[in-house]
C-alpha cells in the first residue's frame, strides 16, 4: 500500500493506515463471496484497493493503476460500478451506512443472504444522515449489518474531542439500538478479531468500535494530522517502509 | 394528481414484486391504499430524506425497484448529493416522486415550494425529469418514470384538463396540444405542468398559435415538430412554474439553437417571491404573470 502511495505521489495515506487491520481482517477472514464491504470513509481508498486486490478481489494490474489517467481507481472508490467488489462510490462522508441499510434491508424482499459492512471514519460520525441510518437500522432490527467505526481521534482539520466530540461512542451507538463491541486497541489484529467475534450471535445491528492511531505504524505519521494530505518524499518512504517490515516480523499477529 | 399516482402505484406494486415503495413520512390521507397493497414492501423511513435516497440505492444495487416519496422540496434538495451520487452517478433505478411542483403547496411558504427542481436535477447524469400536464396524464407519466431505466424524478402537482381524459394526447416528451389554424402560426407556445392550463382556453379560442406541452426533461430528442412551428412562427413563449434558470425555456432555446431554428424567446416563469408576501398557488402565479389574465394578456400582445 506504500508503494502505491509513493507511485501515486498521493495523500491520505495515514486515513489508509488507520483502517488498514480492520480492512485486511474483514477481507482475509470475514468476507464470504456474497458478503457487501461498504468503505464509507471513501479517501481510505489506497487500503481498500490494496486489500481487494490482495485477497483476490480486484486484479493487481487494475490495482496499478491507481491514480493514473483513465484509470478506475480514483483517489475515492468509484461510482462507476464497473468493479464487483466496490458496489458504491464514496468520498463524501456520511453515505455508507445508508448504502449498508438499503444493501441489507433487500434481503427481506430477495431472499438472498450476506452480511454487509460499512466501515466509518470519525468524520462519517459527524454527517447527520449517518445517525440517520443509524435510527433506521435499529428500527428495522438489520441483524445483517455490522458497521465498523476506525475511530482514529483525528478528522480534517484537528482533534474530533475539539472540533464535535464523539465521546462517549460507544453508549451512543448503544443508546441507538447497536450492539457495541470495543477494539481497544483497532491496530491490532487479536484485539480486533477480539471484538469483532463478541458480536457474533447479536440480534440487531452490530456496531465494533475500533480505537486506532492515524498513521499507525509510520512514526513520523502517527497520530499526526498532516498526513491525512501529504505524500512522501522518498527518504520518507523508505523510512515507513523499513518500519512496517519491521512491525510485521516483531510478532504482531496476522489474521 | 396524489390520487392518480396511488391508484397507478398500487397497481403497479401489485403486479412488480421488486416495487419497494419509501415515504419520508409523508401521504397522509393519499397512500393508504398503497400501504395495504404492498404490506411490508412500503417503508415509512421518518424525516430523514438523505437515508431514504441511499437505502434506495442499496435496495437498486440489489436487482429491486425502489421509489422515494415526499413533498417536492423534500425529496430534491435535502438528498440532492445523495441523488446525484448515489442514484444518478450509478445510473440507479432510484426513483424520487414530488408532490406539489411549482408553488403546489402555496400558503405554506417557500419551505414547501419547489421551483428550482427540475434546474437541479436535469443536469444530473442518467436522471429523467418527468411533469404530468394534468390528473389524467398521471398515469402515462408513470409509466414514462419506469420505463426508464435509470434514476427519474416525477413531479406531481394539480391540474385538470378541460374536456375529460378522452380528449387528451396520450403521454408523449412533446405533444401538440393545440394547432394553429394556419399552417403558419403566429406563435409557438410550449409549457411544462399545469401552469399550461392557464393559457389553454386561449389558446383554443385564439387559433392562431401552436401549443405544444413538454413532459420530460432533458428532452430524450429534439421534437421536429416543435422545431418546425418555432421556424414558422419566429417567436417561442415558454411557460413554467419554475425560476428561469436551467428550466424548460433554457433547455428549449438550446436545443433550438443547436437545430439552427432562428427564433425570439419569450419566458414567463416562477419569479421567486418578489414583493416578501406569501399566498395561494393562485396568488404565487399572479405575482409571476403565470395566471390565467396574465398569461391572456400575453399571448394577446404576442399574436397581435
Amino acid at each position: 500500500m506504500l508503494r502505491l502511495y509513493q507511485t501515486a505521489h498521493a495523500g491520505h495515506i495515514g486515513s489508509s493506515l488507520s483502517c488498514l487491520e480492520i480492512l485486511v481482517e474483514l477481507c482475509f477472514r470475514r468476507l464470504s463471496t456474497d458478503d457487501v464491504l461498504i468503505l464509507s470513509k471513501g479517501h481510505a481508498a489506497g487500503a481498500l484497493y490494496t486489500t481487494l486486490s490482495l485477497s483476490g478481489r480486484l486484479p493487481e494490474t487494475t490495482l496499478e493503476t491507481f491514480y493514473q489517467d483513465g484509470t478506475l481507481l480514483a483517489a475515492h472508490p468509484p461510482c462507476s460500478g464497473k468493479l464487483q467488489a466496490i458496489p458504491f462510490g464514496t468520498g463524501s462522508l456520511g453515505h455508507g451506512l445508508s448504502l449498508a441499510c438499503g444493501t441489507a434491508l433487500a434481503q427481506r424482499y430477495t431472499g438472498r443472504k450476506y452480511h454487509v459492512y460499512a466501515v466509518l471514519s470519525d468524520g462519517d460520525c459527524n454527517e447527520g444522515s449517518t445517525w440517520e441510518a443509524a435510527l433506521f437500522a435499529a428500527q428495522h432490527k438489520l441483524s445483517q449489518l455490522t458497521v465498523i467505526i476506525d475511530l482514529n481521534g483525528l478528522q480534517g482539520i484537528g482533534y474530533t474531542k475539539d472540533i464535535l466530540n464523539l465521546e462517549p461512542i460507544a453508549d451512543k451507538w448503544r443508546a441507538f439500538g447497536f450492539a457495541v463491541s470495543v477494539a481497544e486497541d483497532g491496530n491490532d489484529f487479536a484485539s480486533l478479531i477480539r471484538a469483532h467475534d463478541a458480536l457474533q450471535g447479536k440480534t440487531g445491528p452490530g456496531c465494533l468500535i475500533a480505537r486506532t492511531v492515524k498513521g499507525h505504524g509510520v512514526s513520523y505519521m502517527e497520530n499526526r494530522m498532516e498526513w491525512h494530505y501529504l505524500p512522501m518524499k522518498d527518504e520518507q518512504f523508505n523510512q515507513a517502509v523499513q518500519e512496517s517490515q519491521g512491525a510485521s516480523t516483531d510478532g504482531t499477529t496476522g489474521p | 394528481m396524489r390520487a392518480e399516482f396511488a391508484q397507478w402505484i398500487e397497481s403497479f406494486g401489485r403486479r412488480e414484486p421488486r416495487f419497494i415503495f419509501l415515504t419520508g413520512d409523508l401521504g397522509f390521507g393519499a397512500l393508504e391504499n398503497v400501504q395495504a397493497a404492498l404490506g411490508s414492501r412500503f417503508v415509512n423511513m421518518g424525516v430523514s430524506e438523505q437515508n431514504m435516497v441511499s437505502v434506495a440505492a442499496g435496495l437498486a444495487r440489489q436487482g429491486l425497484l425502489p421509489l422515494c416519496y415526499s413533498i417536492a422540496p423534500f425529496a430534491v434538495f435535502r438528498p440532492l448529493e445523495q441523488i446525484r451520487l448515489d442514484a444518478a452517478l450509478h445510473n440507479l433505478p432510484v426513483k424520487i416522486v414530488g408532490n406539489g411542483g411549482g408553488y403546489g403547496y402555496g400558503i405554506m411558504g417557500a419551505s414547501h415550494h419547489a421551483i428550482e427542481d427540475l434546474a437541479v436535477l436535469s443536469c444530473l447524469p442518467n436522471l429523467s425529469c418527468v411533469a404530468p400536464l394534468c390528473n389524467s396524464d398521471v398515469a402515462g407519466a408513470c409509466e414514462a418514470v419506469f420505463r426508464h431505466d435509470g434514476p427519474a424524478y416525477l413531479r406531481l402537482g394539480l391540474g385538470i384538463w378541460p374536456d375529460g381524459s378522452d380528449a387528451l394526447p396520450d403521454f408523449q416528451p412533446v405533444r401538440r396540444l393545440v394547432a394553429a389554424r394556419d399552417r403558419r402560426p403566429k406563435l409557438t407556445v410550449a409549457g411544462i405542468g399545469p401552469v399550461l392550463l392557464n393559457a389553454l382556453p386561449w389558446i383554443r379560442a385564439n387559433g392562431k398559435t401552436d401549443l405544444f406541452a413538454v413532459s420530460q426533461l432533458p428532452l430524450p430528442v429534439p421534437d421536429p415538430a416543435l422545431a418546425e412551428s418555432v421556424a414558422g412562427s419566429g417567436q417561442l413563449l415558454v411557460i413554467e412554474e419554475h425560476v428561469a434558470r436551467g428550466g424548460l425555456g433554457e433547455h428549449l432555446a438550446a436545443t433550438l439553437a443547436r437545430q439552427g431554428v432562428r427564433f425570439k424567446l419569450h419566458h414567463r416563469h416562477a419569479g421567486g417571491y418578489p414583493t416578501g408576501r406569501y399566498g395561494s398557488q393562485r396568488f404565487h402565479q399572479q405575482q409571476s404573470g403565470l395566471d390565467p389574465d396574465s398569461l391572456q394578456a400575453t399571448l394577446a400582445g404576442l399574436v397581435s
